[in-house]
């Protein structure tokens, strides 16, 4: 901030303190010119006030608080652009304000870094990464097929879906409208191990472009919709599902296969088993195809790393296979 | 002797008095019956039956709008009116801006009883409401200022009582937090945006935030204290020194107080200091006034047994000094650490307004209608009294499961296991809280309860012949 805001808080700042402490010196005294514990001798509608002195212990706390308050401002950044005696700042912690540069600015930590110092948050994930490392490195060097029936890991697993999956998945990892169910056993990418790992430390982006980009009129939508519903197996209108068809076959088997059953290398959903990912009534299926849908599950490997990810991949593994 | 119950000669204005005095109740059911709705709601969310207008977020603020600016505030208009006449010894400065404050306050909670549940907001807590209607409370609130000084001015006496020091500061103070914080470009009739952006915008609805609760909820309320206390006790005020050293450092600390709600966020570093420790000095300062009310009742303690009244004000002000201890502890950086986002902080807020504002308006109305009516006493004294134990029991079940279930988030949310992974997700703190949550809901019925008990008490008053209900000879 500028020179004349820090000075501007910084004096403002000293008054209020200073003004409680002076207040609070000079009202300890008597100066009323009553006795102690005598009326002041005004009385409004009845009421007097006395003239008792201040309780001992009330002005000492209030004296402590002060005291208290003078220190800290004095170690702590708080008057102005003063950063404090101990040179602290919230970013960068533990590096500290040295040769008057700013604690909180990069300059401080390659400087640091130089030095062989670190910032706090650092030190703080390489401690635990000393710590809690050697666990998932086994984890790691253990291949996924006897990872599953690990049962230890499978609960490490369980609480890192719980903490980074379940947002979207949900804590029973059923998912919701848009977010796919990982208990059930059917999968748009393939449930195979080193497929969900991919999955996870990838990320995946399903796109379903309106009406496939196929030539097919808003007038098809209807009896195209019809036919996905016969596709499930569900009752259905068989002549307008004959109609749909037809516009299924201008092109929409070329991703989700001539029979409807999809195709994982695409994550192209399977249209024979009555899932639906976002919903299977006739106005969410007419929804779809007209105006498509995007998907988009985002990459993990940057933000859990692979150790982790190989964990909560047995995890979601073992949810569908017992 | 105290006389406090007879006017003495001057003809007082107690008409704008009644009505705010009979609007605090009636509000203070509205606005704590939402909040016991809302607390089911937490429990069985299916309580909002679908509708939009009926779901949490539309209605919490209909909550603390409800019971802070139509109850809180209401009995503030009220008691202040009552004791600046009182105490100056005068009627009040123009009568027809008095009866403008009344309907210009009340029209404005009804456009907040219909904005809020519509969905129409700002979006700043306390501060909900748009622009149209901010511009009606600034209009009214200078009203305000204009009565309640112009009384001042006028008055006959040579002092200024202390109560009317607080009350001064309340309205001035809540004028410039209201303007301040409510600057807003409109893009419609019911839709602004804040003048403000970012950790700035932030600051400056905390600064408004937590001066709402340092100005209103306390200040105003101290005033209250200040006169009925000592009226009730029939004793003098115990120290006019310590009233002098604790209202002007009240005033002085509380509005740097505001970052302490903002620790651990992007708000600059000395900001969040200078938050912490203007709140920890606040602390001695705050308790001079509970300090003060309490030691009135020297050599009136023995009232306490007989009079519920009494009892209503010396509770409020024990509720005032626990929860002035714990704001001052909780705005610790360390501490606020655990309490911050869990339901310690809701509980620390209800210490504040069941335990120490609604009792404290609640026995200073108790006192007051009485005297509106005519009358020596409330219709039925035992009535006050189950009141008294209805509303204690109530906001003791709430505060207490509220540091419960507050704690074990804090602690919840932070436990680690021996692989470095979070002990529990946060539903799993959520599903834990269930049973706590049930205690507040409990809380919150019998708090409601005593409510409707006054209102039925308070119908009965004013119903009741002229001078039909003397004052019970003194034990």
């Amino acid at each position: 901030m500028s020179s004349f805001w820090s000075i501007w808080i910084t004096v403002l700042t000293i008054v209020v303190i200073v003004g409680c402490f002076v207040l609070l010196r000079i009202v300890s005294k008597n100066n009323t010119g009553v006795e102690e514990g005598e009326s002041m001798g005004h009385s409004f509608d009845g009421i007097e006030e006395l003239n008792n002195p201040l309780p001992k212990w009330w002005s000492y706390l209030f004296y402590v608080t002060i005291v208290f308050g003078v220190i800290y401002l004095a170690l702590y950044p708080g008057l102005g652009n003063f950063k404090g005696f101990l040179g602290w700042s919230s970013a960068n912690q533990s590096i500290g304000t040295e040769n008057g540069i700013a604690a909180d600015s990069k300059a401080a930590v390659e400087l640091a870094t130089k030095e062989g110092r670190w910032v706090q948050y650092d030190q703080e994930v390489k401690r635990a990464d000393e710590k809690f490392g050697p666990i998932f490195k086994a984890y790691a060097e253990t291949p996924l097929d006897e990872l599953v029936k690990n049962e230890e890991a499978l609960k490490v697993g369980g609480r890192l879906f719980l903490q980074n999956c379940s947002q979207c998945h949900g804590s029973d990892a059923r998912g919701s409208k848009g977010f796919p169910n990982l208990a059930d056993g059917d999968w748009l990418w393939g449930g195979e191990l080193a497929e969900i790992k991919t999955s996870i430390m990838n990320g995946r982006h399903g796109m379903m472009p309106p009406k496939g980009g196929l030539p097919i009129e808003d007038s098809e939508v209807k009896g195209l919709a019809e036919y996905i519903t016969k596709l499930a197996g569900r009752d259905h209108d068989a002549a307008l599902a004959a109609q749909g068809q037809g516009s299924f076959m201008k092109g929409c088997f070329a991703c989700h296969g001539m029979d409807g059953s999809g195709n994982k290398l695409m994550g192209a959903p399977n249209l024979t088993n009555n899932i639906w990912l976002y919903g299977g009534s006739r106005g969410s299926i007419e929804q779809t195809i007209k105006n498509g849908r995007s998907g988009v599950m985002p990459a993990w490997k940057d933000v859990l790393g692979e150790e982790k990810v190989h964990v909560i991949t047995a995890y979601v593994y073992s949810l569908s296979n017992k | 002797m105290m006389n406090h119950s007879q006017p003495q000669g001057a003809d007082y204005n107690y008409t704008v008095v009644r009505q705010f005095a009979l609007t605090t109740v009636l509000w203070g059911i509205i606005g704590m019956s939402v909040g016991v709705l809302i607390a089911a709601q937490l429990i069985w969310p299916q309580l909002n039956f679908d509708t939009p207008w009926l779901t949490y977020s539309r209605l919490r603020p209909l909550h603390t709008n409800a019971v802070i600016f139509a109850f809180g505030t209401s009995a503030l208009f009220a008691t202040s009116y009552y004791i600046v006449q009182r105490t100056c010894q005068t009627r009040l400065f123009a009568p027809k801006l008095a009866a403008f404050t009344f309907w210009g306050w009340q029209a404005i909670i009804l456009s907040a009883v219909l904005t809020l549940p519509l969905g129409i907001t700002s979006g700043k807590e306390y501060a909900e409401l748009e622009w149209p209607i901010d511009i009606a409370i600034t209009i009214v609130w200078v009203t305000y200022a204009i009565v309640f000084f112009g009384t001042i001015i006028k008055r006959t006496t040579s002092h200024i009582y202390v109560a009317n020091w607080f009350f001064g500061a309340f309205i001035i103070t809540v004028a410039v937090l209201h303007i301040v914080n409510s600057m807003a470009v409109p893009v419609s009739l019911w839709k602004s945006y804040s003048l403000y952006a970012g950790a700035v915008d932030a600051m400056v609805q905390w600064w408004y935030g937590h001066n709402a609760v340092g100005f209103l909820l306390t200040a105003g309320f101290l005033g209250m204290m200040y006169y009925f206390v000592p009226k009730q006790a029939g004793r003098p005020v115990y120290s006019y020194r310590l009233s002098i050293v604790h209202f002007w450092a009240l005033i002085a600390l509380y509005i740097w107080a505001g970052p302490h709600h903002l620790h651990y966020t992007a708000l600059p570093d000395w900001t969040q200091s200078l938050g912490m420790v203007m709140s920890l000095i606040l602390f001695a300062p705050s308790w001079g006034g509970m300090i003060n009310g309490i030691m009135t009742l020297s050599g009136a303690w023995h009232k306490l047994r007989t009079d519920p009244v009494l009892r209503f004000l010396v509770v409020s002000l024990s509720f005032y000094g626990m929860s002035t201890f714990e704001g001052p502890m909780m705005a610790i950086k360390t501490v606020n650490a655990l309490s911050h986002y869990t339901d310690w902080t809701v509980g620390h807020v209800h210490s504040g307004a069941l335990g120490w504002v609604a009792m404290v308006s609640i026995g200073s109305l108790y006192h007051l209608i009485p005297v509106l009516y005519g009358h020596g006493r409330m219709y039925s004294s035992n009535l006050v009294n189950v009141h008294f134990w209805l509303a204690t029991i109530g906001t003791v079940l709430y505060i207490v499961s509220m540091w419960i279930s507050g704690v074990m988030q804090g602690l919840m949310w932070r436990a680690v296991n021996s692989d470095g992974t979070l002990t529990y997700s946060f539903v799993e703190s959520i599903e834990a809280s269930y049973p706590f949550y049930f205690v507040r809901f409990l809380g919150g019925c019998f708090f409601v309860t005593g409510m409707l008990l006054m209102a039925y008490n308070v119908f009965k008053t004013v119903k009741a012949p002229k001078e039909s209900l003397p004052a019970l000879a003194e034990a």
